[in-house]
């Protein structure tokens, strides 16, 4: 009914048709991304910048066209490798995060740990990694993995650390274990906490691999931009890193979907309509 | 000597020797079927009392008797509701109000066979209350008068002999108040269970109690026992005689002199 009725309004009234029908903020992303390359076109114009210093997004658009074979392959691997050491992170950094949830105890002795560990720049953890399992898809996998687990581990144990006194104390009148409060509370309350750090994850993960790959490997995205630096094909390097940045939000996306599937209920204001 | 609850000359202190001194040389009784209030200003360990009387806390020095039996670890036979409802978010009110029988242990063996006789118990309860209905919708598709109704249900559900209650009318406004002082009352009346009630508010105080326990200032003892007189069952009505506030006043009194010895 709305949608005639809107229809033979905008049709009655042809003063702001186009305008009025576009939905601005769902079209937003879109014209930003836009405006931007169109911005950082007219900038290369109007500085007259070399492309090999920065060369114009229809440089870029060209390179992609024209070395589509391996930019489709190294992108293949980087998101190969960055999914592997994303899923041992996800898998790793839950069991981590309900371990030190679990007890003040153990809360308290690897908190330090796991800080002093974060804080270690993973790009110097590279070398040693090449040392133990030799170059290519392993140490990458391996950094994106080392990268990325923190946020999970951080964000399940504050979930598990922050039940609610009262809720505790009811369960613990009835008689709860601990892994009853754990099972029926403690877990289920740290999902949104959980799929929440996924997002930031995912991201981190892409920021190791390609680390790694550049530092260390002959394939993938990491390793097709070194190259094409040293040979000064500088579009090229700018191609390798807009595919980084269309896969990252690719996955960004999958898993603010996938947070938003598994826990509807702590998005109430979007629910409750 | 059908006292279901019983405290002998009680020491509570948190935080080791040096610790504050919550409770010292509490002593009161609770009878079997009773309705008792307990009154006092306010950081005088009414909170303490809760957690002796369900064993989350065990005293120093002193015994707690629940149901003829000492208190050295929690006691499944009491439900508690807080002022806080704390339904947990991702279950509906009717899961919500089910988990205390995932928990005791006299029911979370029986639960999945005989789901379907405990449900119709938790939509009997529901409807006691005023929540017939509700029991598929999330907590936070409730008010706040609505949540404390379902957490009142939770606190039965497992068919407590002794109810603990918390302020749980703390944060509702007065009409709603008064309704659920109502629920608390027929329930009382209709379960034959023994509750004990600690608030802040006299008027609630003297309308559900048979008998009101004033207590001292921090660390908290028992100033005071009063009968309260009126007949049951009682209506709204009785808030506007002139015994029943005197009695508010004469609690009132004490209090506030409570207050200034501390």
């Amino acid at each position: 009914m709305s949608a005639m009725t809107e229809t033979a309004t905008s049709a009655a009234a042809p003063a702001k048709p186009l305008m009025a029908r576009i939905n601005w903020v769902k079209a937003a992303p879109w014209l930003y991304t836009i405006a931007l390359f169109a911005l950082w076109e007219l900038l290369v114009i109007a500085l007259d910048m070399p492309p090999t210093i920065l060369p114009a997004p229809t440089d870029v658009f060209a390179a992609i066209a024209k070395y589509w074979s391996p930019i489709w392959k190294n992108s293949l691997q980087t998101l190969y490798t960055t999914t592997m050491g994303f899923a041992i992170a996800v898998v790793a950094g839950l069991a981590i995060g309900l371990f030190i949830g679990w007890s003040k105890t153990i809360y308290a002795g690897l908190y330090p740990l796991m800080i002093g560990f974060n804080a270690i720049p993973k790009v110097a953890l590279v070398p040693i990694l090449v040392i133990w399992f030799g170059i290519g898809t392993v140490p990458a996998v391996l950094t994106a993995f080392l990268i990325s687990f923190f946020p999970i581990v951080v964000n399940v144990a504050t979930g598990l650390a922050t039940i609610e006194p009262e809720t505790e104390d009811v369960l613990r009148a009835l008689g709860a274990k601990k892994m009853d409060i754990m099972l029926k509370v403690g877990i289920p309350r740290s999902m949104p906490y959980f799929f929440g750090s996924l997002k930031v994850a995912i991201t981190l993960a892409f920021v190791g691999s390609v680390v790694s790959e550049t530092v260390a490997s002959n394939y993938g995205l990491g390793n097709m931009m070194s190259s094409a630096q040293s040979q000064f094909n500088v579009p090229l390097v700018f191609a390798g890193l807009l595919m980084l940045a269309i896969e990252g939000i690719a996955m960004y996306a999958l898993m603010a979907w996938l947070e938003k599937r598994m826990t509807g209920w702590a998005h109430r204001s979007t629910m409750a309509q | 000597m059908s006292h279901l609850v019983s405290i002998d000359n009680v020491d509570m202190r948190y935080g080791g020797a040096a610790g504050t001194l919550a409770v010292s040389g509490l002593t009161m009784r609770v009878d079997k079927g009773e309705f008792a209030a307990v009154v006092g200003p306010s950081g005088c360990g009414k909170s303490t009392l809760m957690k002796l009387v369900t064993g989350l806390h065990i005293p120093q020095t002193g015994v707690v008797i629940v149901a003829g039996e000492q208190v050295t670890k929690p006691v499944s036979i009491v439900g508690m509701a807080f002022q806080n409802p704390t339904m947990l978010p991702w279950r509906t009110t009717l899961e919500n109000i089910l988990l205390p029988l995932e928990i005791v242990e006299k029911h979370r063996h029986r639960l999945r066979a005989n789901k379907k006789e405990y449900v119709e118990k938790a939509e009997n309860l529901l409807e006691i209350v005023g929540l017939k209905g509700f029991g598929s919708k999330f907590p936070w598709q409730l008010s706040g008068g609505m949540q404390q109704r379902a957490n009142l249900c939770r606190a039965l559900i497992h068919e407590p002999d002794l109810l603990m209650l918390d302020e749980p009318f703390g944060a509702l406004d007065a009409f709603t108040r008064e309704e659920l002082w109502c629920v608390i009352r027929d329930l009382h009346a209709a379960q034959g269970v023994t509750i004990i009630l600690v608030t802040h508010d006299l008027r609630e105080a003297v309308f559900l109690a048979d008998k009101i326990f004033v207590m001292s200032a921090r660390p908290g003892r028992i100033l005071k026992e009063h009968r309260v007189p009126f007949e049951r069952p009682r209506d709204l009505e009785v808030m506007y005689q002139s015994t029943f506030n005197d009695m508010v006043h004469e609690l009132h009194g004490e209090i506030a002199k409570a207050r200034v010895v501390a």
